[in-house]
């Protein structure tokens, strides 16, 4: 069994233990529950092997929720340990742990709850915004959630069986190398995120080519909704990031596991080359997260204030010139490399350019706002939190962009609060934003308005208490991921931002409330119009849930804003053609192709897992097993032609 | 037509619409399947050819780390890479043929060029197996230096590729076999087809940089 045995499983550890033993109970009371309400075919049938780009972004986005939970215990673990190991006191982490938990927070917030919240609402989303039935390849959409999952899976198994990484969340040579990390929690890291990494790559040609080759007669470009615009931007980014991550992150493998000489400090290797191989990704992909946030934000303040979004074109700009920028920037992350002040500089400049077209955004966003009818529901409210938070994260950014204060601020506090400003401020609050929203449109009812308030009052009021302290810290020269310290005077800072962690827990927790009480009550709040924030784009005109074919008739698009000039008849824009009602009198029910249900996702998902433990645990026969089985399972699903299922609309 | 139009078409412009008619992409609804399939297939090379790209780069950088260790220079054949070459762009010439006859129906001129396509392709393969296998025996394995760390990899990363290809190009074959040329099958081909020819314009940056290159400098 490889390098596998009972030993690697922390028995004298209490606090993973306890974890998973709590893993353990509330896994078998799901289990319990599902099948004591005999849910298992249903589950089956209509979710796991589903391929319906409805169902598979409802899936990202519980993934990525429940994911929000498992990394937000770590947060607050982090944020109490520091709070409590000043001077003599040591906490209750011990450093070998601690190191693990700063790992497996970054690499779960980052890879499995932020990236699959956005692909969740880009999935749901996109193909209702085009006036189209699916994404480009149904089936190659499932497999690609069920490898994200897989991923998911292997990270959290780590918890368990074995360790994970110490590395920090992008694993730097060589201390990731297996001459400084002997053990298997770098190789879990690698391994989920191939296998995750696969499944991003495999969404991001999907929804790149559904956006641009499917999209409904009269979907022209300048006629797509914004959010179709950063939809586009973001899975082109991870069309041309992603291969970069897989090969940086294979040839880390290969210098663990077959003893080659890339990153090493022998053999001639070159640790440096890593680091501007993973930024090259790494870069990117915060421009991947951000901007359907972007989108998904235009599309809120839009709505929320009754108006067409201000400076369309301008917005289209520039969420391209982003995604063309994004490439351009990634030494920033290591401007003390010693590249040379020229270097530096360059790569300085762009950066602080990226600032103008967020700029240009941030403004047509304020004067989408001016003089418009200005609702304040839940998901406006984080539009505009979003909005306030975000540029204070932006002009962090600026200034660590300029080399000189970067020498000093790197690996500060100061930069840990930069980017939970802008990834908590941008996307997580796009992500609850969306997931307000269109809550409705995929389930049919609304989502709780009070307890939604008190959630992100909470969230935003947390946020603020807990990250404004770590610019003072890392101006007071605090560096980041410390066990212990020993100046008593940042202690202070500490205990308020553990503080700001347990408001946001409180946030979290009405956030839960807000699902559990709307669920209970969704008889009184069913949204039987389709419409319940009197919506402006598609997605809006078609039932909630929409039926698995969204749309009867494909609509004819004639304008922006398709839905509301079909129902406000604005002057010069002819009424939308949705076709005919079906079964109106008359009106002719055609039969409509959607495609069969298909396990391949499941399968092929569950043979990766198997094949990515083996290799952790070095349990060659098994891996080899587990390949075979899913490139097996690959051939047979491609062997037998899928058929389409008809129904009648 | 209105002026604006008419200006639009002076400088090459597609004509503005005018209301109820709909010109520019996306104007016509969703593109055909075989469109589609490969549209998509065409973005997944691109994507492939990036990864690629990351390990030019990584040889690039660790082409000089020899380590004490053999050079390029020193072990390079450069005939038996121009045999590799004919191999694989012959594999490919022959892959053509086989598109052709495919799209016309006629299987008794596919079938040859399948074997050809997948005789030439597995040549290739067995060649740069037995040059890694003799690198391997003289000592200069892939753990020498990182300067043979990158070559194995960027080289054996492509061999990997036509070794995928190759085990496609049979499954394919069984597929026209038993269920005839029929529109997926038809669209599987052709991917397969672009992805054969991709691997080429990948073994020509090869051939330049890591051969040519290498055992001149």
């Amino acid at each position: 069994m490889g390098k596998l045995s009972w030993s690697v499983i922390p028995w004298d550890q209490p606090l993973p233990m306890t974890a998973s033993l709590m893993l353990a109970i509330a896994g078998c009371a799901i289990l319990v529950v599902i099948t004591r309400k005999r849910l298992w075919p249903y589950l089956w049938q209509e979710w796991f092997t589903s391929v319906d780009h409805k169902r598979v972004g409802v899936m990202y986005v519980i993934l990525s929720l429940v994911m929000l939970l498992r990394g937000f215990t770590d947060a607050i673990m982090m944020r109490t340990q520091q709070a409590l190991a000043a001077g003599a006191a040591q906490g209750y982490l011990p450093p070998e742990h601690y190191d693990q938990i700063f790992s497996a927070h970054g690499t779960i917030m980052i890879f499995f709850m932020a990236m699959p919240f956005m692909v969740g609402l880009m999935n749901f989303v996109v193909p209702l915004q085009l006036g189209i039935r699916d994404v480009a390849f149904p089936v190659l959409n499932s497999v690609s959630f069920w490898l994200t999952a897989a991923g998911a899976l292997l990270v959290n198994m780590s918890l368990v069986i074995g360790e994970f990484a110490k590395t920090g969340w992008l694993p730097y040579p060589p201390l990731s190398e297996l001459q400084f990390s002997p053990g298997v929690g770098v190789d879990y890291y690698l391994w989920a995120l191939q296998i995750s990494g696969v499944g991003a790559l495999l969404s991001g040609i999907n929804l790149v080519t559904t956006i641009l080759k499917t999209r409904a007669p009269g979907m022209t470009y300048m006629r797509m909704p914004v959010f179709c615009w950063t939809a586009l931007a973001s899975n082109l980014l991870i069309v041309a990031a992603f291969p970069l991550l897989t090969a940086t992150l294979a040839m880390l493998l290969l210098d663990r596991y077959v003893g080659m000489h890339f990153f090493t400090n022998t053999g001639g290797g070159n640790a440096m080359l890593f680091f501007n191989l993973i930024w090259a990704w790494g870069h990117p992909e915060v421009y991947i997260l951000i901007l359907p946030a972007f989108g998904i934000f235009s599309e809120v303040i839009g709505t929320f204030s009754a108006k067409t979004i201000f400076g369309y074109r301008s917005m289209v700009l520039a969420t391209m010139a982003i995604c063309i920028l994004s490439f351009m920037v990634w030494l920033h992350h290591f401007f003390t490399m010693g590249a040379g002040a020229d270097v530096n500089g360059f790569f300085g400049m762009m950066t602080m350019i990226i600032a103008v077209p967020t700029g240009v955004k941030m403004f047509n966003w304020l004067f989408t706002l001016y003089r418009g009818r200005i609702r304040f529901e839940v998901p406006m409210l984080w539009a505009l939190g979003f909005m306030v938070t975000f540029v204070i994260g932006g002009l962090t950014g600026v200034l660590l962009a300029v080399p000189p204060a970067d020498f000093v601020l790197h690996n500060s506090l100061f930069l840990v609060a930069h980017f939970h400003n802008v990834l908590i401020g941008g996307v997580l609050f796009g992500g609850m934003a969306g997931y307000n929203y269109w809550f409705p449109k995929a389930f049919g009812f609304t989502l709780d308005r009070r307890l939604g308030l008190c959630s992100f009052w909470c969230w935003l009021v947390g946020f603020y208490v807990a990250f404004m302290p770590l610019y003072a810290l890392g101006l007071l020269g605090m560096t980041r991921r410390l066990q212990h310290y020993d100046d008593l005077s940042w202690r202070p800072y500490l205990i308020c931002a553990a503080v700001g962690a347990v408001v946001i827990l409180l946030g979290i927790i009405a956030q839960v409330a807000q699902l559990i009480v709307s669920i209970r009550t969704r008889a009184s709040r069913r949204d039987l119009s389709g419409d319940p924030w009197d919506g402006r784009t598609l997605e809006w005109s078609t039932a909630s849930p929409p039926p698995s074919y969204n749309y009867a008739v494909l609509p004819q698009i004639t304008g922006r804003d398709a839905f509301w000039a079909a129902k406000h008849g604005q002057a010069g824009e002819p009424p939308l053609a949705l076709g005919p009602a079906p079964g109106v009198d008359g009106a002719p029910r055609q039969p409509v192709e959607v495609p069969n249900n298909s396990p391949n996702g499941f399968v092929t998902a569950f043979f990766a897992v198997v094949m990515g433990f083996a290799l952790v645990w070095h349990i060659w026969w098994m891996a080899i097993l587990g390949s075979a089985c899913a490139v097996v399972t690959l051939l047979v699903f491609g062997w037998v032609p899928r058929a389409a299922i008809e129904k009648s609309a | 037509m209105s002026n604006a139009s008419t200006d639009g078409e002076l400088i090459g412009m597609p004509a503005l619409e005018t209301p109820g008619e709909i010109a520019g992409p996306g104007a016509q609804g969703p593109a055909s399947v075989e469109i589609v399939v490969a549209y998509g297939f065409w973005i997944f090379l691109l994507s492939d050819i990036i990864m690629f790209s990351a390990l030019f780069a990584s040889y690039a950088v660790l082409s000089g780390e020899t380590a004490g260790g053999p050079t390029g220079r020193e072990l390079f054949d450069l005939r038996r890479a121009a045999i590799e070459t004919l191999c694989l762009l012959f594999s490919s010439y022959a892959c053509g043929l086989g598109s052709l006859a495919i799209d016309r129906r006629r299987l008794r001129a596919f079938y040859p060029c399948a074997a050809l396509t997948f005789l030439l392709g597995a040549t290739f393969l067995g060649l740069e197996i037995t040059e890694f296998a003799g690198m391997v025996a003289a000592g200069a394995g892939p753990t020498r230096s990182a300067f043979l760390s990158a070559f194995f990899a960027l080289v054996g990363l492509h061999g990997v590729h036509v070794s995928i290809g190759l085990i496609w190009l049979v499954f394919m074959v069984a597929q026209v076999a038993a269920q005839g040329p029929r529109d997926y099958v038809l669209r599987r081909l052709h991917c397969f087809s672009l992805f054969w020819h991709a691997l080429d314009i990948i073994w020509i940056a090869l051939l330049t940089l890591v051969y040519l290159m290498g055992s001149h400098s």
